[in-house]
């Protein structure tokens, strides 16, 4: 892949990136978040058509062709998100599109000797007759890998495949991709962890704000060359692209003055404390495991850990939106545990959700509609809502966190990432609060944004408000948080003051290479 | 401001515009392969429908219904239901308000009679809708299957209702209403005699201004929208989503329920058997065309209306099924290029990122 370009609306998620992987080789493919590693995919697989640039397997020249050329050439693709039929036999899956039949027929006999041959050729031994419903994830994953394999995949693409995955199923993947290797197989992963990329790959291609920034020979790098080519410095973590240290922030606010707003009397302060919590997740099994914290007035408590390891759950459970099965949450003393999401609002929770475009606003309301979203009570009198108070409201809304373009009647689906974070931000903090939960602030937003919604979250916790911040990027728990936590398998595994930690160590507590320090 | 407002028509009108031009030239293919005119054949079509009094009062009649039935799916969609169950609501609406108006005492004033049976018709409209809502909400049901369903158990019900306790001998249909009934248009206007036209209109035109302000001016109206566009969003902002289901169900089944008073209250003074013949399906088009909002819901009914009374008008020329299969044509016109044309306008306009 050469020179690849492409554009989304505004933003560029390739621009001019390349990448080249020999026949036979495990090629990492790392970067942060939005680096452009899926767009580079994606359009390998043939979902998207590049802007510019040229595409090439085994020396043919295939730019923008179909997904159906793609697999017909050999590509094959393990998303992230299974794409199973959970009531089919594991074989009936890994055959799907490409059926042995006898006339008219589905022939079931041979579709389970051709699976069981594949299975003993790779290693990968599932089990044909079985069904994916009651399968792990780890064997699940198993089932995907068989079915590109079985189309005759011979470069396999994995997007994040250890995600899911406990250790042992990971070191049984890694297996399982050295034998398709050593069988002549081109595999490129995709993965944040570095370990894993030390561990496997003999290439690796780094990704930074769309660009192929670097190439490596994994045998001639370390882990802390790797970071330093995806993050484009060799600084601190906390200096890195768009995370501004405080003192410059802080001395930043100095000059402008008293820029800081006084608490709103209602609930100026709180402490937010959350016992032995236990939340189900969507596999039925416990996402957040017995977690204990306490989160005190003018204080900022980071939530660090690879995605995945019960992070959202855990928020979601505070907010109200998910069922808790154990433990408690208790609010400046109130007991929030089973309140609904109104009574948690009223008592001055304020959540900023991960997913804006899910949750966090509803994309063809004007933006003046999305800011009263759950306030909307407050701004109706006797049923009906009260439009020059929701307008006036809007427009000092509008201003106070420069939103643009500046005009709130205006659909929310037309603003930009940025702004629209910058909507939801408003709404959350431009009211009422004492405890705020951030999930993910500024998530697909510009270095613009970033800044600003930095700045509001320092001033809010200067101004005596407790807020909980989880974000996939640890620079951003560092350059926040004045505590750090570390969540990994559903627990928090270690809590430390953000001043001395060092991101060698919380990275291991992430990846669970340490032992827990704290319950 | 005045830019937004025209960027919101332009929205509005062009698509269902553009969908209706597809229609007709549609329908000139199939006029031409019957070897007619297109001109004459929609100028008769136009003429039976327009062109004379009586024709006028008859679409007036059907727009009544038909406004009632688009309005129910159009509300129920707004919270992102599909309520198919208009058909039964209709019927279960006309035969509570023939069941009121048999109760009543012959010479009750009319100030009390009819608002009684109003009552009565949105309350049998409205239970008919709160089941699917209750089911949906409980029990995860979904409400497409269950208002299918409950098309045929409450219709089946009713008829058995009405054929073994309350029919006329010799007919499928009750005796007439001794109170409660609305005046008809011929009684304001001469020229209408012997249509069916009557008062029902104006109570149809204010339940599309009550839906209006309900669902743009109210918190309970601005919840339901939130919830049809995305359940959760809604439910992170604190709204009750299942409760705004079996609202949204119910108030449905009431629109769709008052509808059935167009033909007992204003019309016949009686219920009988099947005389909904399909106006509660249509409304599914008729909400689909005028894009869920009351205006457009109303407009749509007229249409249609006119398309139903002018096919009367044409079927020496061609088959009266012609009118049918342009309604479908309307529809598929409709739902393939409103869409379209749409996302083009708002594309070419996108706001520039800042």
């Amino acid at each position: 892949m050469v020179a690849i370009d492409k554009r989304f609306g505004s933003v560029q998620a390739n621009r001019r990136a390349s990448l080249e992987v020999p026949r036979g080789e495990i090629h990492a493919l790392v970067g942060e978040n939005g680096a452009g590693k899926s767009t580079l995919m994606r359009i390998l697989g043939g979902l998207m058509k590049p802007d510019a640039g040229t595409v090439e397997v085994n020396g043919r020249n295939v730019t923008g062709w179909s997904t159906q050329d793609a697999i017909r050439a050999g590509i094959g693709v393990v998303h992230q998100h299974f794409m199973l039929v959970p009531p089919l036999t594991v074989a009936e899956n890994v055959v799907l599109g490409k059926e042995p039949h006898r006339g008219p027929a589905f022939d079931r006999a041979r579709a389970l000797r051709e699976v069981a041959d594949l299975e003993q050729r790779t290693g990968l031994v599932v089990g044909g007759e079985r069904r994916v419903a009651d399968l792990s994830v780890g064997e699940a994953q198993r089932v995907e890998i068989l079915k590109t394999l079985y189309r005759g995949a011979e470069i396999l693409v994995l997007d994040e495949p250890t995600a899911v995955l406990s250790p042992p199923e990971v070191r049984d993947l890694w297996n399982v991709l050295r034998t398709v290797r050593d069988q002549g197989g081109t595999i490129i992963l995709i993965t944040h962890r570095l370990d894993e990329v030390m561990d496997l790959s003999e290439a690796i291609t780094v990704m930074r704000a769309g660009e192929t920034v670097a190439r490596l020979k994994t045998g001639e790098t370390t882990a802390a060359g790797i970071a330093h080519a995806m993050v484009g410095r060799a600084v601190a973590l906390t200096e890195a692209v768009g995370f501004l240290p405080e003192e410059q922030t802080t001395a930043e606010l100095e000059a402008a003055g008293k820029a800081a707003p006084a608490p709103s009397a209602g609930h100026a302060s709180a402490t937010l404390s959350v016992r032995d919590l236990v939340v189900v997740g969507a596999r039925g099994t416990n996402a957040v495991d017995g977690v204990s914290f306490e989160i005190a007035p003018g204080e900022i408590l980071g939530v660090a850990g690879v995605e995945g390891n019960g992070q959202t759950e855990l928020v979601e459970a505070i907010a109200g939106l998910r069922n808790v099965r154990g433990g408690s949450i208790t609010l400046a003393g109130t007991d929030l545990t089973h309140a609904s999401v109104d009574r948690r609002r009223a008592a001055g929770l304020a959540h900023v959700p991960e997913d804006r475009h899910r949750r966090g606003l509803i994309l063809d309301y004007t933006v003046a509609d999305n800011l009263i979203l759950g306030s909307q009570q407050r701004f109706s009198g006797r049923g009906s809502l009260d439009e020059n108070r929701i307008r006036s409201y809007a427009d000092a809304l509008t201003r106070e966190f420069d939103i643009r373009p500046p005009d709130p009647a205006l659909a929310a689906r037309l603003f930009s990432g940025g702004n629209q974070q910058k909507v939801v931000i408003a709404r959350e903090m431009g009211g009422d609060f004492s405890v705020l939960l951030a999930s993910q602030p500024t998530r697909g937003v510009d270095v613009g944004a970033i800044e600003f919604i930095h700045r509001r979250l320092r001033e809010a916790r200067d101004a005596g408000k407790s807020i909980l911040l989880v974000s996939a990027e640890l620079n951003e728990v560092l350059a926040l948080a004045d505590r750090v936590a570390v969540m990994y398998r559903g627990r928090i595994v270690a809590i430390l003051p953000a001043r001395h930690a060092d991101p060698e160590v919380i990275g291991e507590y992430m990846i669970g290479a340490r032992e827990p320090t704290a319950a | 401001m005045s830019s937004e407002l025209r960027t919101r028509l332009e929205e509005s009108l062009i698509p269902p515009l553009v969908a209706l031009l597809v229609a007709l030239v549609i329908g000139d293919l199939l006029i031409l392969l019957f070897g007619q005119s297109p001109s004459t054949v929609y100028r008769m079509l136009l003429e039976g429908a327009l062109g004379n009094p009586y024709g006028f009062a008859q679409v007036i009649y059907k727009t009544t219904t038909l406004t009632f039935a688009g309005l129910a799916v159009a509300f129920a969609l707004r919270a992102g239901l599909f309520n198919i169950g208009g058909e039964s609501q209709i019927a279960a609406g006309a035969f509570g308000a023939a069941v009121a108006g048999l109760m009543l005492p012959a010479g009750t004033p009319w100030i009390l009679a009819i608002p009684l049976c109003l009552f009565a018709a949105a309350t049998f409209g409205g239970a008919v809708g709160w089941v699917p809502g209750v089911l949906r909400t409980k029990f995860g049901a979904h409400e497409v299957i269950v208002t299918i369903m409950l098309n045929f158990i409450v219709l089946a019900l009713l008829n058995w209702i009405v054929t073994s306790h309350l029919h006329v001998a010799e007919t499928v249909h009750t005796p007439d209403i001794r109170a409660g009934t609305v005046a008809p248009l011929s009684s304001f206007f001469s020229a209408f005699h012997g249509s069916a036209a009557n008062l029902t209109i104006l109570f149809a035109l204010a339940a599309a201004a009550w839906m209006w302000w309900y669902l743009f001016r109210t918190r309970r109206g601005y919840e339901l929208r939130a919830v049809g566009l995305q359940p959760d969003a809604a439910e992170y902002g604190g709204i009750n989503v299942g409760g705004v289901w079996i609202r949204a169900m119910t108030i449905s089944g009431m629109i769709a329920g008052l509808g059935g008073t167009n033909f007992v209250l204003g019309y016949k003074h009686y219920y009988e058997e099947g005389f909904v013949g399909g106006a509660g399906f249509l409304g599914i088009a008729i909400a689909l065309v005028g894009r869920n909002h009351p205006v457009g819901v109303v407009i749509a009914a007229f249409f249609f209306a006119v398309l139903s009374q002018g096919g009367l008008a044409i079927h020496a020329f061609v088959p009266k099924q012609m009118v049918e299969v342009l309604q479908g044509a309307v529809i598929l016109a409709v739902a393939v290029s409103v869409p379209a044309v749409r996302a083009a306008l708002i594309r070419s306009r996108r706001v520039p990122a800042s």
